[in-house]
């Protein structure tokens, strides 16, 4: 040990072993899957004059039926927004109650996560379903699926914030002699604020593509119009509600990313 | 003295979860309205030693006490009516860094009314003119409505004082508060924490690594190594062989 050696790079690193390793796994993993689950990926590319066939009959949309839709429309802005937003309500304390940096009592965050992850498990299908047979066929139904769906979704979104953040502010505040909602509310939400509001406005995003499929089970708003112009194949109507869709999409992914900008 | 001490430590251990030692069999006691200085080499408890003044750490054994009163025995509000005697500097000057720097320094306040007012922030007219009075401290008050992230370190660690101050803090622990500032700002920052220990006969109790920076501001140094006291002296009996015994390994 005269001269200073330069450390060498152990075999395994020098063939990327790991990297290899796991793309080769990824490939076998994606092959494996799509055998077992029968999946033909030839007859996509086989069969792809049917999809073409149906865009060109949904190539002339019929503006006349915009009128028509714009109620339905606004009614499905109003759920994704009134389902969102208490989705939101109820995720916030979860999410503080689930973040590892918050709370070190292990017990009450494994609790919180568990029921947080059989929040999502639960198919929003499934709980239209249920809720369009409790309450029947209309926008409630919609905007309950919704609120749990969002609750899911944004509860581990939020948590996954909140676990990023820097500890410091947090120490300071302690050390004041500040309450816990104090804390939080002091050190923790500026640190967390427009991430949440673009998560948030992700969700709604989400929100208003899905309460299109749900009205398919009767829980109101465009999704009712989606179909019925579906099982009519009527296809140029449904080419202005994908379009009107399309637009409702545009605006909220426009004004996330002003929001963000102002509030960064 | 003829004072009784404002902060005493008795038997004080301190074995970490995972079997580190943090403090050994620690005594002493520190006069009201001293400028003590610990010092030692990285590792040696210096930041523990700190943390345990306010309860951010528990100690294993041994009690301290503050105002005569053991602080073990704290619970809820008992515990941030102590803290809030108690201010606190940083290594890393610990700002909300999206808020404004009226925002820092009355969140130093939020001890002083409830949960609710704070989170509404229904400071009272006399506490924003104490924030501002309290920026003139630091000579900071063209600051006032500036983001704290806008600031150079200095300035932050000047907001961060005033902070402090909003707590009307009977002591101020200071946690290596200019490891990353420069000398000049240095200077300054040490300066207005001299002036408050002078002026408002605050305690102040320091955790240094520079040698030279508390032989110039400290009334008293104290050194650790390995979690004990290996060092104790008022300034003029401190010489400089003494200190870089402190600074050897093993
Ligand atoms: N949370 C912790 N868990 C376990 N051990 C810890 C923890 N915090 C500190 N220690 C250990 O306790 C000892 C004292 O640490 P402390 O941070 O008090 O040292 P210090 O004198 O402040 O050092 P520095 O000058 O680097 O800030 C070190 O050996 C450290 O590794
Ligand atoms: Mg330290």
């Amino acid at each position: 040990m005269t001269t200073p050696e330069i450390p060498q790079r152990s075999w395994s690193q020098r063939w990327h072993v790991k990297g290899v390793g796991w793309t080769a796994l990824l490939v076998a993993l994606l092959v494996g899957s799509s055998k077992m689950t029968g999946v033909d990926v030839g007859m996509f590319f086989s069969n792809f004059d049917q999809f073409t066939n149906l865009l060109v009959r949904m190539s002339q949309p019929a503006w006349s039926y915009v009128p028509i839709i714009i109620q339905p429309l606004y009614e499905t802005i109003q759920m994704a927004i009134l389902g969102t937003t208490i989705g939101t309500v109820f995720a916030v304390p979860f999410a503080v109650l689930a973040a590892s940096n918050l709370v070190h009592n292990q017990w009450l965050r494994g609790i919180i996560r568990l029921i947080l992850d059989l929040v999502r498990t639960l198919p929003d299908l499934l709980l239209a379903a249920i809720f369009v047979a409790i309450f029947g066929i209309g926008s409630t139904a919609g905007v309950i699926t919704l609120a749990i769906f969002s609750f899911g979704m944004i509860s581990k979104l939020f948590y996954e914030v909140i676990e990023t953040i820097d500890m410091g502010p947090l120490e300071a505040m302690e050390s004041v002699g500040a309450s816990k909602v104090t804390i939080i509310w002091y050190a923790v939400l500026p640190q967390i604020m427009n991430q949440f509001v673009s998560y948030f406005l992700y969700t709604l995003e989400i929100n208003v593509r899905a309460s299109t499929v749900l009205g398919y089970l009767g829980a109101g708003g465009i999704g009712v119009f989606l179909q019925r112009s579906l099982s009519e194949f009527d296809y140029n109507k449904t080419a202005v509600i994908i379009l009107a869709t399309l637009v409702v999409v545009m605006v909220i992914d426009g004004v996330s990313n002003h929001l963000r900008r102002v509030l960064l | 003295m003829d004072q009784q001490p404002i902060i005493s430590f008795k038997n004080v251990n301190k074995i970490y979860n995972n079997g580190t030692v943090g403090l050994k069999d620690i005594n002493f006691d520190i006069p009201r309205g001293e400028f003590l200085v610990v010092v030692g080499l990285s590792g040696a408890g210096k930041s523990t030693l700190l943390r345990t003044i306010n309860r951010m750490h528990e100690i294993s054994s041994g009690e301290i006490t503050i105002e005569n009163e053991p602080i073990s025995d704290y619970k809820g509000q008992s515990l941030r009516l102590l803290r809030r005697k108690i201010g606190m500097i940083f290594q890393d000057f610990n700002l909300i860094k999206r808020s404004t720097v009226q925002r820092n320094v009355l969140s130093g306040r939020v001890s002083y009314y409830p949960t609710w007012k704070s989170v509404l922030n229904l400071f009272s007219a006399a506490d924003k003119d104490r924030a501002i009075r309290a920026l003139e401290r630091v000579n900071l008050t063209e600051k006032l409505y500036t983001r704290a992230d806008e600031l150079s370190g200095g300035q932050q660690q000047r907001v961060a004082i005033a902070r402090t101050l909003m707590q009307d803090p009977k002591v101020i622990l200071a946690d290596e508060p200019v490891a990353s500032l420069d000398p000049l700002t240095t200077q300054t920052v040490m300066d207005i924490l001299k002036r408050l220990n002078q002026e408002d006969g605050i305690t102040v109790i320091v955790n240094l690594h520079s040698v030279a920076l508390a032989r110039q501001y400290a009334d008293r140094i104290v050194g650790l190594r390995a979690g004990a006291v290996v060092y104790d002296k008022e300034i003029a009996d401190v010489t400089e062989a003494d200190l870089t015994k402190i600074y050897q390994t093993a």
